[in-house]
């Protein structure tokens, strides 16, 4: 595997957190994407239930069981791995204990839901064990046999106790077999090998949210990546312009004259009409580039690369996420 | 706009009406519940009524705005309201409702057993159904002192809005399962026969729990599993009237949407399970919707005309705002088709929507205003 240009040069593990609403599943794919492209081999991974590698792919749901599920630009395969937390129990009795039958009979009688809903933190190492399973997992030919691994994780709230599995887990067990494969685990999350990056909007309580959890994750010793801004508009005006209408001074007189030159005149409201709704809009936007710009100074605050991904105009579909994953490529993020 | 047949969501009728005692919000996170349900509390205060908010939320921005340094497990009083009504507001500790549980129906022994075993401080602190649990325990516990004649409740921010009916039933399920008994068997069985029977079964769980978590894990699962049980005999039957309490004629469901495509999915699946517990569905907000003073000139004539401006190279300032312009049109067209789904699928769930506003809000009138444009839908 050659290194390429990128800011994550040696980073095999990719977290992927974000405030609910932020689109961290788009960000997650389409990371998956970028990184694949070239001709390289990436599992994006999800832990939540929620199918949402499958909506954003628009495919069936997924089995526990990775499987292809895209060509990148330039070559190179995304496999995709919906984690079941009881799958991962009976497949972790299996690995360590060779006991994948009994553990059957034992998911019957509620066994593993049990154990695995007293201790949530049972249940995360199970995730994250599987996730780093396959981050560590090499072929025949000793090689890796993938070059990274995505994983869509927990929302921004919760990321911090989720990757830190070994303190989850050590007020439950101090010592035993689950205690050491929780250390194993740790140790995958906070190599030199994982980053953790966070989805953000350039809105108040998503950057708060940022702030925090980086925060946390530093905190606990755990290794930050970048913040990539999603759903950003595109600048369309000079700030000249913005600054106009901020201050309520946008030349309407202008705006008037170029839409009846652009054969606007006949709008049933009347071009002045229009001209002042649509300075009225403006400004609005003004109002709001300006909110913007002070969320990207606080985001710059945290010291983190920060990646720009643009809204998407048709709405998250296939082609957006090639086209995030290209922007990815570009910025230096994959 | 809206299509003449969508019914409308009155929500001065609801707030206004006695009957109406409590008010639950919910949807999928990052939808703005939490600042719908506080402003819905703010307008309800400031028509007459006595009010609580319960928020899961522990954003401090909201207890600020509402003039309160931070919120907790106690009602407190929001200053400023206007007129005869009064406001409060509180954030649930979960941790400390539980507690406060076990305080009260356990001996001091027996309580202090489990509030310093392991398992009950992972499962007090992070299973994922207690916060949905000990929200409906305080929801009433409210309703029950007889201090406020409205509580309106913001549910917790789930991975999906459905977890919120699902978990009280789950946890009930789980402290009165089939394992529970179980592991309890060792203790519990008098008979010889049972004795021996449950035994072998014990065995067999034991056996492998010891394997994968190690015995002394076990051994505290068990301690827990006891101690909790002699305080819970009937944890199941207390889910159970908490549902009730929701299906009660005085209870209003609002549910809470952006107007994207997960948001409202989950918005409709909520309403189609609402409808099935037979919970009271008041309708359906949708906030942030994209709105836009210049709706006359069309996302497509406006294209058009700046695409013919910045050929000719004339007039950029009027092509540059004609581009703003077909961007702002463009979302809002898809806003609306999301929301027409919606409609055609439910239609007759009364709507109300909440334009986007530039900023966050701060103050309680930024939440005033939310209320009213809640109420002018």
């Amino acid at each position: 595997m050659s290194a390429r240009d990128s800011d994550w040069d040696g980073v095999r593990l990719h977290v992927v957190t974000g405030k609910g609403g932020t689109g961290k599943t788009t960000v997650a794919a389409s990371l998956a994407l970028a990184l694949a492209s070239g001709g390289r081999k990436v599992l994006l991974v999800e832990v939540e239930g929620r199918q949402g590698i499958a909506q954003v792919f628009d495919l069936p749901p997924l089995p526990y069981e990775e499987r292809k599920i895209a060509v990148a630009p330039g070559g190179g395969d995304v496999f995709a791995l919906a984690v079941d937390p009881e799958e991962a129990m009976l497949e972790y009795l299996e690995m360590f204990y060779g006991m994948r039958r009994a553990g059957r009979a034992l998911t019957k009688i509620g066994v593993v839901d049990f154990a695995t809903t007293i201790a949530p933190g049972l249940r995360d190492v199970l995730v994250t064990g599987k996730t780093s399973e396959a981050v560590r997992r090499r072929g025949a030919d000793g090689r890796r046999v993938y070059d990274a691994v995505v994983l869509d994780a927990p929302p921004t709230g919760r990321i911090a106790r989720f990757l830190n599995v070994t303190s989850e887990v050590a007020g439950l067990a101090r010592m035993g077999p689950i205690k050491n494969h929780a250390d194993l685990v740790r140790g995958v999350m906070a190599s030199p090998e994982t980053a953790v990056h966070f989805v953000t909007l350039l809105e108040e309580m998503p950057v708060q949210e940022t702030l925090d959890g980086v925060a946390e994750l530093r905190g606990a010793g755990l290794p930050t990546g970048g913040i990539f801004v999603n759903m950003v508009r595109p600048a369309l005006l000079p700030e000249a312009t913005l600054e106009a209408a901020r201050r309520g001074r946008l030349d309407l007189g202008e705006l008037t004259l170029g839409l009846k030159a652009a054969g606007l005149a006949d709008l049933a409201t009347g071009t002045a009409a229009v001209a002042e709704a649509l300075a009225l809009e403006v400004a609005e936007h003004a109002a709001r580039t300006e909110l913007e710009r002070g969320e990207r100074e606080s985001l710059s605050s945290s010291g983190l690369p920060q990646y720009e991904l643009g809204l998407l105009a048709d709405g998250v579909d296939l082609a957006g996420l090639y086209e995030l994953a290209e922007s990815m490529c570009e910025q230096g993020a994959a | 706009m809206m299509a003449k047949s969508t019914p409308v969501l009155e929500i001065d009728a609801i707030l206004d009406d006695p009957q109406t005692r409590i008010v639950v919000c919910c949807g999928s996170g990052g939808v703005g519940k939490t600042t719908t349900a506080a402003a819905l509390g703010l307008r309800a205060a400031e028509r007459g009524r006595t009010v609580v908010v319960l928020t899961v939320d522990p954003a401090r921005r909201l207890a600020q705005s509402m003039g309160l340094t931070e919120l907790d497990n106690t009602p407190r009083p929001v200053p400023g309201i206007q007129g005869e009504g009064a406001l409060h507001a509180m954030m649930l500790d979960m941790k400390r409702t539980f507690d406060e549980i076990i305080e009260a129906h356990a001996d001091p022994e027996r309580a202090q057993q489990i509030l310093t075993n392991p398992f009950y401080q992972s499962l007090s602190s992070s299973f994922s159904g207690t916060q949905e649990y000990m929200a409906m325990e305080k929801l009433g516990q409210l309703r029950r002192s007889g201090n406020w004649d409205l509580i309106i409740v913001d549910t917790p921010p789930s991975r999906s809005a459905l977890d919120f009916l699902d978990a009280p039933e789950r946890l009930g399920r789980f402290l009165d399962g089939r394992l529970i008994r179980l592991l309890m068997a060792p203790a519990k069985a008098g008979g010889r026969s049972a004795f021996k029977l449950l035994n072998a079964g014990f065995g067999l769980v034991a056996g492998v729990l010891t394997k994968v978590l190690g015995a002394q894990v076990l051994k505290d699962i068990q301690t827990f599993v006891s101690a909790l049980d002699a305080v819970f005999g009937g944890f199941r039957q207390r889910a159970e009237q908490t549902y009730k309490l929701l299906q009660a004629p005085g209870t209003a469901f609002v549910v809470v949407a952006a107007p994207e495509r997960d948001a409202m999915r989950e918005a409709s699946y909520f309403v189609e399970r609402l409808a099935e517990e037979r919970m009271p569905l008041a309708g359906l907000v949708i906030n942030r919707v994209h709105l836009s003073p210049a709706g006359a000139l069309s996302a497509a004539r406006s294209a058009a005309a700046a695409e013919d401006l910045e050929s000719r190279g004339e007039h950029e300032l009027t092509a540059a705002v004609l581009r703003l312009h077909t961007g702002r049109m463009q979302l809002a067209a898809r806003e609306h088709r999301e929301r027409e789904h919606f409609v055609s699928a439910h239609p007759t769930v009364p709507l109300a929507q909440v334009p986007a506003m530039p900023a966050d809000v701060h103050d309680l009138d930024g939440l005033r205003e939310i209320g009213t444009l809640l109420a002018a839908s």
